[in-house]
């Protein structure tokens, strides 16, 4: 919003606190941006700026005055909202409104918060790049002719480019991280467990994570700390208490034991992605940090171990949709199995597609052992990996992907190229692990470059403090991309 | 690990997932879900014997909620964002089911 130049959600919160600025006045500003821009860009999926104003002209009132009090938020469209389109970028459920806002949605608007939208995403979350959305791919701002990353790209074009200063992705495999580091932001999948997932379309209940994009880490720890924490409508949203994580952000990491697991970083990093990350550790040894090799015996083989978990589990969570109860249904069936596949076939796209068909095959009699059992057995060593390493280390360090965000259409033919990006993201799923992307310099084409910090389960804390510490030494988080 | 996929398997499977696929699609899966299986054979060569699977990662066992009464979404609601439903009758309707 540079009428404002409040891109922050603390920047916001914190003027309209102080009385200099309405809520509707930073609403109206964000909706022009997003009036502006969008087209272009395409983040949204939906807007009702006349709903948003109303909220926050509630909020110039005195109502809801929370700690997000008049911050305008986008959330990603797998999240459900009771006044606004929930599709998760699929044709199955176009039109569809819920019955009911997901739990994170609830606690936002307790908070004060303003939904402007709801942002585009690869459709159901399977993806890396916004190219599976139903609804067509979103660009990223700091070169249009490349993906921002996905499956939450939607929701990082919407902040990077100053449309709204925070939004809320799902992380499966690296969702909020990869499109994070794609277009500059910092982004967290909080540990499993720590926030409910009631009301996000499930895609691998395993791994499924909602969590925050913002410009910096205190936004970043303000947002988390209003989403997490337990829910009754949630069995696996854990009982753990939530600090105040902005707290915890002191500045310092003297005497932190930071791992960087070298075997995993040689297979194949750009050189203009671990020139940055060189120096990004670099930085945090100066500023009082240890940096020491660890081994992750098993981690070559969490790209397999995740595509065959979380696709056996996409094949059991998208049975739903059927067009029984919601969305899409075929007109072309005189048949109750007809009606069935006909609608699926109709409804959704070639990933979605090909991962329901793979998590079929899996988890199908003979297979079973093979692959499914086989890869949850892998992905206790992989965890056993990670706690052996976190003996000696508090954080591990690794780039967050392996090259700066890719050209629209560069890998949308050859499936295995697009999930071998994911080199670094889905291990934090696997083992449930805290991992947080964070900015940390500019490739010569002047693309952002992105940290991946990942911490114990629940130390959240430390990987904030971490993060925010180091970005209090570096100017990468304050550069934008040109709105030209 | 088991036999290469065929053109059969992928029908066999499609039929499993309720996904009616056009010639195609079967021709581009068979080609690409065989690509990946290819690719995620490398997991056979890790030693696993006596390793539990994990299939979840919470850290503490699942917890119950009480089992107090409370209100839930209104069935209308529910049966309003039904391609087609009676909300008269309380059904979400489908294809006839019995000859």
């Amino acid at each position: 919003m540079p009428h404002h130049n409040l891109s922050t959600v603390r920047g916001v919160r914190d003027a309209v606190a102080a009385g200099d600025v309405s809520a509707v006045e930073i609403c109206e500003a964000s909706l022009a941006a997003v009036g502006a821009r969008d087209a272009d860009l395409h983040a949204f999926t939906a807007v009702d700026g006349g709903k948003a104003l109303e909220r926050a002209a509630a909020i110039d009132r005195g109502e809801d005055r929370g700690p997000l009090a008049g911050v305008p938020v986008a959330l990603k469209d797998n999240i459900c909202t009771r006044e606004l389109p929930t599709t998760a970028s699929s044709k199955v459920l176009a039109g569809y409104t819920p019955p009911y806002d997901a739990t994170v949605v609830e606690r936002l608007l307790r908070a004060g918060a303003v939904v402007v939208g709801k942002t585009n995403c690869d459709e159901f979350a399977m993806g890396s790049s916004t190219e599976n959305s139903a609804l067509g791919p979103s660009c990223n701002p700091w070169d249009h002719g490349r993906t921002p990353g996905g499956s939450s790209g939607g929701s990082a074009v919407a902040v990077s480019a100053g449309l709204v200063p925070a939004a809320l992705g799902s992380d499966t495999g690296g969702s909020i991280r990869q499109p994070a580091a794609f277009c500059g932001l910092v982004g967290l999948k909080p540990t499993y467990g720590r926030v409910s997932r009631y009301g996000l379309l499930a895609f691998a209940s395993s791994l499924d994570q909602i969590g925050p994009l913002t410009h910096t880490v205190c936004d970043a720890a303000i947002l988390t700390s209003v989403i997490a924490g337990p829910d009754p409508m949630d069995a696996t949203a854990c009982a753990e208490q939530v600090p105040d994580f902005a707290s915890a952000l002191t500045g310092e990491v003297i005497g932190l034991r930071i791992g960087v697991p070298a075997g995993l970083l040689e297979e194949g990093v750009a050189p203009e992605v671990s020139g940055p990350f060189g120096e990004a550790l670099d930085r945090l040894r100066q500023m009082g940090a240890t940096i020491q090799p660890i081994e992750l015996p098993h981690a070559h083989a969490a790209i397999p171990v995740y595509y065959l978990v979380a696709t056996a589990e996409a094949s059991s969570n998208l049975a739903r949709y059927d067009g029984v109860r919601y969305g899409h249904r075929t007109d072309r069936a005189d048949s109750l199995r007809a009606m069935y596949s006909r609608t699926r076939d109709e409804g959704f796209g070639a990933e979605v597609k090909r991962r329901i068909m793979l998590g079929t095959y899996v988890l199908s009699a003979g297979y079973y052992d093979a692959y499914y059992r086989k890869a949850q057995q892998v992905r206790t060593l992989i965890r056993g990996d990670y706690d052996a390493a976190f003996s000696a280390v508090d954080v591990i360090a690794t780039p967050t992907t392996p090259t700066p965000a890719f050209r629209l259409g560069e890998k949308v033919d050859d499936p295995l190229q697009m999930y071998l990006a994911d080199v670094f993201t889905v291990s934090a799923n696997l083992t449930g692990l805290p991992a947080l992307s964070i900015p940390c310099g500019f490739t010569p084409g002047n693309l952002p470059v992105g940290l991946q910090l990942t911490g114990r389960m629940f130390a959240e804390p430390v990987l904030l403090r971490t993060g925010d510490a180091y970005e209090r030494q570096t100017d990468w988080w304050k550069r934008r991309p040109s709105t030209g | 690990m088991p036999d290469p996929l065929t053109r059969e398997d992928v029908q066999r499977i499609a039929e499993l997932a309720s996904l009616e696929l056009t010639e195609a699609e079967v021709d581009t899966f068979t080609r690409q879900l065989a690509d990946f299986l290819a690719y995620a054979q490398q997991v056979e060569g890790i030693d696993t014997t006596g390793v539990p699977p994990t299939s979840h990662v919470t850290g503490a066992a699942p917890f119950d909620r009480p089992d107090d009464p409370r209100p839930s979404i209104p069935r209308d609601d529910l049966l309003d964002s039904a391609p087609d439903a009676s909300t008269d009758e309380g059904l979400f309707r489908v294809p006839r089911v019995i000859a």
